[in-house]
C-alpha cells in the first residue's frame, strides 16, 4: 500500500532492546493498590465505596460522572482500606483522592456482566455502553475515555479504524509485546470496535522496526476481510494519531478538528484488547502491560501489572535500581513526564516506566540558540521553535500564541535535536500553561461580570419595589403592616 | 534657492493645514475609551486600586494617569487586555508579587451577622442570618471587601491553590544566555 | 525523591554548538591547509595571529559582558571566526590586518550585538570588508603561489620580515584572477583577451592562483562542504543556489556579451565562490532557518555576488553579497515560515475535505 510522507521528525535512539525480546509476566498482587478517582481525561469519577467495604475483583468502585469520564474497578478482591489524598502520578506531586485497596489473597471475581454473545450482531450502542462501564480508556497514553470516542459514528461519518500500533517512543515495547503475545484478542477487540462505529474497513499501522508484530499481526489478520496491517515507516513522532492519520490515508487534520471529521477513528491496540476482554468477557480493565526499562533498572521487563500498583513496588519486582537514576519518568522518553514520588501508583494510560540515567538523557547544559535551524525542519507541526521560545523568554506569551505555540502537542523533537540543548518543549508547555491560566481567568472575570450585573439589577428592583410599596403604604388609609422586602436576606 | 524656499514653505503650510483638519475633523472622542475600559473593568467596586470604582479608575485609565496594573482582582489576563486596549506595555513584575486569591471563611469565628453576603458584589458568599457563611469560590474574585466588614475577622484573603487541573510547567532557567549574565547571583 | 524541574525530553541527540563548530573547522582544514603550502610561513603566521587575536579578543569580550569564558570560548566559535577571517585575507599581509579584522570581527560584528547567535552580520565577513575598505591596497597585494621549501620561497625569517616588518617584496605580487580581468576591462581590453592571461582552468580548480589564504583550493573546499552535508551539517539548500545562480546569470550574460562578461565557469572558480558558498554563507547565525529561506538566501547571494563583481569598483563581491543578504535574514525568516500542520499560509484551519492534498 502507498503511504504518504509526513513532515518533519526525527530518528531517535530506539533503545527498544532492553525489553522488546522479553515476554509478558504477571506482576505478584502487592501489599496495596492505589486506585485514584482520575485516571483520565474529564471529570473524576465518583466514589461507591466507604473504608471497610468488602470489594471482589472487577467490582464498580466508583462511578463516572457526567459526559467525559470513567469509572473505577477493584483490581483485585480485599478491603477498602482508607480513601484519601495520594501523590498522583504527576511532575508536581500533588495529591488526589484516591481509594487504596488491601487485597485479601484470593483475587476473587465479582460477577461480572454477561459476555455480549454475538458482538458483530449487537446493537452498537450496546458496545458503547459495555465499554463505558468497563472503565476502558485510551492506553497509548492520553487516557481519554473510549466509549466517548466509539460514540463517534452516530454523529460523523466514518470509514476507518486505525490501530495504532505505531510505538514511536523509544525503550517502550508493550504495545509490541501485545500484539506478538495476543494478535487474535487484538484484532478481536479491534473488529468489535469497528463494529460499534460502524466503519467497514481496519487499518493496523505498525513501525517497521517491530518487524515480528507485523507478521504475527498480519497473519492473525488475514482471516478477516477489511482488516490490514500495514508497516509504517520508523520515524518519531509516527504514533501521533494526526500525522499516522497522514501517513496511512495522505489527509492532514485541520487544525481544531478531530481525525473523525476525516472519517477516521484511531485507537490503540492495547485498548483493542482491553474492548475485547470487556465485551467477550465482561471484564473491566482492571490491568495493563506496563514496560519497565532503563539503564537504572537491575531486571528491565514487560509486566502485566494490576492497576495501582505502586510504582516502587513496580520497580522492586525488576530488582530494583543498578545505579541511581537521574529521572523516574511516567510513559516514554520523549512525551513521558518526570514523576515526584515513586509512591505514585500505575494508572490507565501507564505505558512505561523508566529509570534514566545521566548518559541515556544527556542533557547538557543550555548554550545560546546558533539559529542552525534544525528545530524548524524537524517540527512535524511545521512550527518555528527557535522563534516561538525567543518570545516566550521575553514574556510575549501573545508572540508566541500568534505563531502557533497552542497547536504543539510537546513531542519535543526540537528539544532533542537543538545542539544548544535549549529546553524548548518546556518552554512551551510553560506557555501552553500560561496562556490556559489567561484564558481561564478571562472567563471568570465576565462571569464575575455578569454577576455583578445580576446584582445591580436585583438591588436596583428590589429598591424600586421599596419605593412602590412605601408609596403604597401613604397612600393607603390605614397603614398596615406592608412586608418590606429585604433584599440582603433573600439571597441567600 | 528662492524657489526651493519657497516650495518647502508651501509644502509646510499645506500639509501642516491638512493635519490640523485631521486633527480636528477625524478626532477620536475621549470618552468612548473611558466607556469601554469601563466594561473591561470586573465592576464590583472593590477600591483595590486606590480609586473610589470601576469607573474612576477606567477614567484614570483613559487619561494615562493610572498603571494598567493595579486591579488585583482581574488578574494578569485583564492587565494584558488593558495593556493591549491602551496600547501600552504592562509591567507584570510589579504584579507578580501577589498572585490570584479567593476568601476563605474561618468558620468557627464566623457569627453569621450577613454583613458579608451584603457587601459581596458578586453573590460568592452563601449562608443566612445567625448561620455560617461559606465561599462559592467559582464566583469569588477576590475583592477582598468581605474581609474588610466582617466583625470578627473570620474572612482571610487565600491564594488559589494550585491543583493536578490547573498546575503547569514553571518557566525554565535560562541559564547562561545573553539576556542573563552569571553574576551577581547571591548563593 | 525530589521534585523535577524540567519537562521532557528524557533523551538528546549527542550534538553541541562545540561538535558543530568543530565539524567545520575539519572540513575548512584540508583546503586551509594546502594554502598554507602554497603560500608559505607568511601565510602561517598571519593565519596564526588572526585565529589567536580573535580567540583573545573573544575572552576579553566575554569577560566585560560577565559572562563564562572558558565555556564559552570551549564552544570553537571564535576559532571558525577567526580561520574563516585569516582565510579571506591576502596570505602574505601584515600582522596587524589580522589583528585589526579580529577586532572588528569578534569585538564589533559579534559582541556589539550581544555574542554568538546574536549577531545579524557574518563576523569573519564584516572584519574582512571594513579591512579591505580601509587598507585597500594591502588587501588587494596578492602573490603567486609560493609553496613551501621551494625555490624562491620565503624563508623562515624573510616570512617573519614579510608579515611582522611590513617588508612585502615587490617582485611576488600578481594580480588575482577576477581583479586582473576588471583592470584589462577597464583599459579596454576584452574579456575574450585577458581571460588567456590567467591560470588555466585546472590549475584554478586545483587552487595553483594567487588568492586569498583560504579560498583557492576548489577541489578540497568541495570535498570539506561535501563532508559537512554528509554529516548534516549543513545542508545542500544555500551552496547549491549561491553556486547555481551564480553559474547561470554569468553563462547567460557570458553567451550574450563574451567581451565583457566572463564565463559561469570562471566565476565559479575564481575569487571565493565555492569558499563563500560553502563556510561562509551557510553561517547558521546569519542565515535564514527554514529551508525555503535558505534557498531564497542563496540565490540573492549569487545573483549579488555576479553584479558586484561586474558593476561594481571591487572585482570580488563574496564578502559584500553575503554581507547584504545576512541583512535579509529577518525578513526572509519572517516570511518563509513553514505552514502549520493543519493550518493555511494565513494559520487559519484548513478547510475540511476528505480530498488528498
Amino acid at each position: 500500500m502507498k503511504l504518504y510522507p509526513v513532515r518533519g521528525g526525527i530518528h531517535p535512539e530506539y533503545r527498544k532492546e532492553q525489553t522488546s525480546e522479553k515476554a509478558i509476566v504477571l506482576m505478584p498482587m502487592p501489599a496495596a493498590l492505589y486506585i485514584p478517582l482520575q485516571q483520565h481525561i474529564g471529570a473524576p469519577a465518583e466514589v461507591l465505596v466507604k473504608e471497610g467495604d468488602l470489594v471482589k475483583k472487577g467490582q464498580m468502585i466508583a462511578r463516572s460522572q457526567g459526559v467525559i469520564s470513567s469509572p473505577q474497578h477493584a483490581p483485585t478482591s480485599g478491603r477498602i482500606a482508607a480513601i484519601t489524598e495520594v501523590a498522583a502520578p504527576h511532575p508536581s506531586g500533588l495529591p488526589q483522592t484516591t481509594i487504596i485497596i488491601e487485597p485479601d489473597g484470593k483475587d476473587e471475581w465479582a460477577v461480572l456482566p454477561e459476555p455480549i454473545a454475538d458482538p458483530f450482531a449487537a446493537d452498537p450502542h450496546l458496545i458503547h455502553e459495555r465499554v463505558a462501564q468497563s472503565g476502558i480508556v485510551g492506553m497509548g497514553g492520553a487516557a481519554f475515555p473510549s466509549a466517548v470516542k466509539l460514540n463517534l459514528g452516530t454523529q460523523k461519518k466514518l470509514d476507518t479504524l486505525l490501530l495504532n500500533g505505531a510505538e514511536c517512543e523509544p525503550y517502550l515495547t508493550c504495545d509490541d509485546r501485545v500484539m506478538r503475545e495476543y494478535a487474535d484478542e487484538v484484532i478481536d477487540g479491534a473488529r468489535i470496535m469497528a463494529h460499534a462505529l460502524g466503519t467497514p474497513r481496519v487499518v493496523i499501522g505498525i513501525e517497521l522496526n517491530k518487524p515480528e508484530a507485523i507478521t504475527i499481526m498480519s497473519k492473525a489478520a488475514s482471516a478477516f476481510a477489511g482488516v490490514e496491517v500495514i508497516g509504517v515507516p520508523v520515524q518519531y513522532p509516527m504514533g501521533s494519531e494526526r500525522h499516522l492519520v497522514q501517513a496511512i490515508t495522505g489527509l492532514e487534520t485541520p487544525a481544531r478538528k478531530l481525525t473523525a471529521d476525516l472519517g477516521i477513528v484511531v485507537h490503540n491496540v492495547a485498548t483493542a484488547r482491553a474492548v475485547h476482554h470487556s465485551v467477550r468477557f465482561g471484564r473491566p480493565l482492571v490491568s495493563r502491560v506496563v514496560t519497565v526499562s532503563g539503564r537504572a533498572i537491575r531486571e528491565p521487563n514487560n509486566i502485566l501489572t494490576p492497576i495501582g500498583t505502586r510504582i516502587t513496588d513496580l520497580i522492586e519486582f525488576c530488582g530494583g535500581f543498578a545505579t541511581r537514576p537521574e529521572s523516574i519518568v511516567n510513559g516514554g522518553p520523549m512525551m513521558g513526564q518526570p514523576l515526584a514520588s515513586l509512591e505514585a501508583p500505575v494508572v490507565k494510560g501507564t505505558s512505561g516506566i523508566l529509570a534514566l540515567t545521566t548518559e541515556e538523557i544527556n542533557d547538557q547544559p543550555t548554550s545560546s540558540c546558533i539559529r542552525c535551524g534544525s528545530c524548524v525542519t524537524i517540527c512535524p507541526c511545521g512550527l518555528s521553535p527557535v522563534e516561538m521560545a525567543a518570545f516566550i523568554r521575553k514574556d510575549n506569551l501573545e508572540g508566541a500564541a500568534k505563531l502557533g505555540v497552542r497547536d504543539c502537542f510537546s513531542c519535543g523533537s526540537c528539544s532533542y535535536v537543538c545542539p544548544s540543548h535549549i529546553p524548548l518543549v518546556h518552554y512551551f508547555n510553560y506557555a501552553k500553561g500560561m496562556l490556559s491560566d489567561l484564558e481561564r481567568e478571562l472567563r471568570k472575570n465576565d462571569r464575575v461580570k455578569t454577576l455583578v450585573e445580576v446584582r445591580t439589577i436585583r438591588i436596583e428592583k428590589a429598591a424600586e419595589a421599596k419605593k412602590a410599596a412605601l408609596a403604597a403604604k401613604k397612600t393607603a388609609a390605614a397603614p398596615a403592616a406592608t412586608p418590606t422586602v429585604d433584599e440582603e436576606k433573600t439571597n441567600a | 534657492m528662492w524657489i526651493a524656499i519657497g516650495i518647502l514653505t508651501l509644502m509646510g503650510l499645506v500639509l501642516g493645514g491638512l493635519l490640523g483638519a485631521a486633527a480636528r475633523f477625524l478626532a477620536v472622542e475621549e470618552n468612548p475609551l473611558e466607556e469601554e475600559l469601563k466594561a473591561l473593568l470586573p465592576g464590583s467596586q472593590c477600591g483595590q486600586c486606590g480609586y473610589v470604582g470601576c469607573a474612576q479608575y477606567a477614567a484614570a485609565l483613559a487619561k494615562g494617569e493610572a498603571a494598567v496594573t493595579m486591579c488585583s482582582p482581574g488578574g494578569k489576563a485583564l492587565i494584558e487586555v488593558l495593556a493591549k486596549k491602551l496600547g501600552v506595555t504592562a509591567d507584570l513584575s510589579e504584579h507578580e508579587e501577589k498572585g490570584p486569591e479567593n476568601a476563605f471563611i474561618v468558620e468557627d469565628l464566623c457569627i453569621g451577622c450577613t454583613r458579608c453576603i451584603r457587601e459581596c458584589s458578586t453573590d460568592a458568599i452563601m449562608g443566612a442570618n445567625k448561620l455560617m457563611h461559606t465561599i462559592i469560590i467559582d464566583a469569588c474574585h477576590g475583592c477582598g471587601k468581605c474581609v474588610k466588614v466582617c466583625p470578627t475577622d473570620a474572612i482571610v484573603m487565600i491564594p488559589v491553590p494550585v491543583t493536578l487541573a490547573n498546575w503547569h510547567w514553571h518557566k525554565p532557567e535560562t541559564g547562561n544566555t545573553p539576556s542573563q549574565p552569571e553574576v551577581g547571583h547571591a548563593h | 525523591m525530589t521534585i523535577p524541574t524540567s519537562s521532557g525530553p528524557f533523551t538528546h541527540a549527542s550534538t553541541s554548538v562545540q561538535k558543530t563548530m568543530f565539524m567545520v573547522l575539519l572540513a575548512l582544514l584540508p583546503a586551509t591547509a594546502f594554502n598554507m603550502y602554497l603560500f608559505g610561513w607568511p601565510a602561517i603566521f598571519l593565519f596564526a595571529v588572526t585565529i589567536g587575536s580573535c580567540v583573545i579578543i573573544e575572552a576579553g569580550c566575554l569577560m566585560l559582558a560577565g559572562r563564562p569564558v572558558k565555556v564559552t570560548l570551549a564552544d570553537n566559535s571564535a576559532v571558525l571566526t577567526g580561520w574563516l577571517l585569516a582565510a579571506s585575507l591576502p596570505p602574505w599581509a601584515p600582522w596587524w590586518i589580522g589583528l585589526l579584522g579580529a577586532i572588528f570581527a569578534i569585538a564589533m560584528a559579534k559582541h556589539a550585538f550581544g555574542g554568538i547567535g546574536q549577531n545579524v552580520f557574518n563576523p569573519a565577513m564584516v572584519g574582512r570588508t571594513v579591512l579591505l575598505i580601509s587598507f585597500p591596497v594591502v588587501m588587494t597585494a596578492w602573490v603567486a603561489p609560493h609553496p613551501l621549501f621551494s625555490v624562491g620561497a620565503p624563508g623562515f625569517a624573510d616570512a617573519i620580515a614579510i608579515t611582522f616588518g611590513g617588508h612585502m617584496p615587490d617582485a611576488m605580487s600578481s594580480a588575482s584572477a577576477l581583479g586582473h580581468i576588471k583592470t584589462e576591462l577597464s583599459r579596454g581590453i576584452p574579456a575574450t583577451q585577458s581571460i588567456t592571461q590567467v591560470p588555466d582552468m585546472m590549475d584554478m580548480a586545483l587552487g595553483y592562483r594567487a588568492g586569498s589564504m583560504g579560498e583557492t583550493s576548489i577541489l578540497l573546499i568541495l570535498a570539506g562542504g561535501l563532508f559537512l552535508m554528509a554529516k548534516r551539517i549543513i545542508s545542500w539548500h544555500i551552496p547549491v543556489t549561491v553556486i547555481g545562480s551564480l553559474f547561470l546569470i554569468a553563462e547567460i550574460f557570458h553567451t550574450a556579451d563574451p567581451v565583457h562578461f566572463t564565463s559561469g565557469t570562471f566565476h565559479l572558480l575564481s575569487g571565493a565562490t565555492f569558499l563563500g558558498a560553502f563556510f561562509i554563507a551557510t553561517d547558521y547565525v546569519t542565515s535564514p532557518v527554514s529551508k525555503k529561506g535558505q534557498l531564497i538566501f542563496g540565490v540573492g547571494c549569487g545573483l549579488l555576488i555576479w553584479l558586484i563583481r561586474n558593476f561594481a569598483g571591487y572585482p570580488e563581491g563574496v564578502a559584500f553579497a553575503i554581507l547584504l543578504m545576512n541583512a535579509l535574514t529577518p525578513i526572509i525568516d519572517r516570511y518563509t515560515r513553514p505552514r502549520v500542520f493543519g493550518r493555511d499560509r494565513k494559520g487559519e484551519p484548513l478547510a475540511l475535505s476528505k480530498e488528498k492534498p
